[in-house]
């Protein structure tokens, strides 16, 4: 059976969203195990086996906390030449790219990113990453020695625990960090004040373009989205802008989000953002531009003035609520 | 202080793209070239480094010939010479093969920093700094927002889900640069002059030593199939004339979210 590896980001101990997501497609593809460093990550333990993984890979070292890529990367090649994966999969986000890229340097192997599935496919593997905004899906086949190395974009696969999960093997690893090389250290954190739900989990969001016309005229989105519980998100332009933070962002760039209903306020909808909210399963536009191809996606598309339109939806909303 | 800044010029992205079904390709041909937008913040964050510490700013670039316009455009903001690596060979390099013609080419020069987009504009994939920075023995710095240079040491403000981590690193290092770190500058005419009297060595396989180990002889990968992907089924679109926002409202209610 087919050795599939799965990169457990863990945050104290949790796994991330994406992790459960990357067990859910891995242990459809052979038999999984998962690696999960820093901190408390054998708390991870449990949840990793609910999802798939038949054996775990513990590291507790605060490096793999604290440096960026390096130590993960080196243990990794370790592991990697001990137990021969067929496949590694990562989640696409900030430590899972540089991981796996610098994996890939490191090992030689085939790479490949932002990867929405992963299927077997003539005794190797077929690997499909959307593009153009998603429009067009590209199925790559490795080429290089095993392992294959694959980002695969949050969001594209249901997480749903296994049918049947058994406690998996642990193997707490001790081996000494090389502390030795220059590294990149992380100093200290500071999180960005959010209210309401997180884009990734909220069920509606409200997202704004340029079209928007003025920083200050998220006000009014932070207000419709208080009236709906809904996340606010922006679009790349806003955020390059200054408009917003980064955290705002959806796309390809940034987050990949699936509410049940997305609503795109002076949006245009380039492919940038729309591969980040095209799997929304209802999508509302307005946009004064008739032409804006955000209309071609959109379930429900209201053309004209943004701002008017908003400011009335505010009140339609708060007086059925009312009722 | 010296800064080397990787560059690629993309097709306009702007104009629509698509992939030729022979070559599964991106379809180059007729699509205007630029600068990778990204990649200008890049050059951008170079130039306010050697600005401030001094020292020079050296453009580097894979790809056709006709590369060179992208970095004559870097040069014209201010970088102070330029690398183009350039060979039929090389075509269609996946990010590995690009990342060793990169690292291969810049072999013997010491530069104190390596700064690059976080991802191309088109490919995206994002590997090519990260797998530079491995091939070279390296810290990287990704994802930066802002970036600061004293005592040897590069500081970073890095993109993170709900904010930002501070990290540091000792020089030389690598650095991806997010769009939102600076505002790029346009370049003035006079720059534009100068910028066609700059030096811009080019390089081929033969002058990297790579035989093998880049462009065709060494994919890691193979695209098989293109195919559109199930699109969304049109919906309904209509205009505003006041009761835009009764519409929205009765299409919440019916999804049940009001």
């Amino acid at each position: 059976m087919a050795g599939i590896w799965v990169f457990a980001e863990t945050v104290d101990g949790t796994p991330t969203p994406v992790v459960l997501e990357l067990l859910t497609k891995a242990r459809s593809l052979g038999e999984v195990t998962a690696v999960a460093l820093g901190p408390s990550a054998s708390k991870s333990v449990e949840t990793l086996g609910k999802y798939g993984a038949k054996k775990v890979y513990v590291h507790e070292d605060p490096a793999f906390r604290d440096i960026l890529a390096t130590p993960a990367v080196d243990l990794l090649a370790r592991l990697i030449e001990k137990g021969q994966p067929d496949l590694v999969i990562f989640g696409m986000t900030y430590d899972g790219r540089d991981v796996a890229s610098r994996l890939s340097a490191r090992l030689s192997t085939a790479l490949i990113a932002n990867a929405s599935d992963v299927r077997k496919k003539d005794g190797g593997w077929a690997i499909v990453t959307p593009v153009f905004g998603g429009s067009l899906l590209v199925t790559t086949v490795p080429k290089a020695k095993a392992p294959t190395l694959v980002l695969i974009r949050p969001k594209a696969v249901a997480a749903e625990p296994a049918a049947s999960a058994t406690a998996p093997e642990v193997e707490t690893l001790t081996d000494p960090v090389d502390t030795g090389k220059p590294v990149a250290r992380v100093l200290r954190r500071e999180k960005e004040k959010a209210s309401g739900p997180k884009l990734e989990d909220a069920s509606i969001i409200v997202s704004g373009g340029r079209g928007l016309g003025a920083p200050e005229n998220f006000k009014m989105l932070d207000e419709l989205a208080a009236e709906l519980g809904a996340a606010v998100g922006a679009s790349r332009a806003v955020v390059d802008a200054g408009w917003k933070p980064y955290s705002f962002q959806i796309g390809q760039t940034g987050k990949t989000v699936k509410p049940t209903v997305y609503i795109a306020l002076g949006i245009s909808g380039a492919m940038q953002h729309t591969v980040g909210m095209k799997g929304a399963k209802a999508i509302i536009a307005i946009n004064k531009d008739p032409e804006a191809p955000i209309f071609k996606l959109a379930d429900l598309g209201v053309i004209g003035d943004v701002h008017k339109i908003v400011l009335q939806l505010i009140q339609e909303v708060r007086s059925r609520k009312g009722k | 202080m010296n800064v080397l800044v990787c560059v690629k010029q993309i097709p306009d992205p702007n104009v629509p793209g698509r992939l030729d079904p022979q070559t599964k390709r991106l379809v180059r041909e007729g699509v205007d070239a630029v600068l990778d937008p990204g990649d200008e913040h890049a050059v951008e964050a170079g130039l306010q480094v050697i600005e401030k510490e001094g020292g020079e700013a050296t453009i580097i670039s894979m790809g056709p010939p006709r590369a060179m316009d992208a970095i004559r455009r870097a040069l014209a903001m201010g970088g102070n010479r330029g690398i183009l690596i350039t060979d039929p060979g090389l075509e269609n390099s996946d990010a590995l093969s690009t990342a060793r013609a990169i690292a291969a080419a810049i072999k013997g020069q010491s530069y104190d920093l390596i700064i690059c987009g976080t991802e191309s504009t088109d490919g995206s994939s994002g590997a090519v700094p990260a797998q530079l920075a491995e091939l070279l023995g390296l810290p990287l710095l990704s994802f930066a927002k802002k970036l600061e240079v004293t005592d040897g040491k590069a500081r970073i403000d890095r993109q993170t889900d709900d904010g930002y981590d501070v990290v540091e690193a000792p020089l030389p290092a690598v650095v991806t640069v997010t769009g939102g770190i600076n505002d790029a500058r346009y370049p003035a005419l006079r720059g534009i002059m100068q910028a066609k009297n700059k030096e811009v060595k080019q390089v081929g396989l033969q002058d990297l030593g790579l035989d093998g180990q880049a462009g065709k002889a060494a994919l890691t990968e193979e695209v098989v199939e293109i195919k559109p992907a199930e699109a969304r089924k049109a919906g309904e679109i209509v205009e505003d004339k006041g009761e835009g926002a009764k519409r929205v409202a009765d299409y919440l209610a019916d999804l049940k979210v009001i």
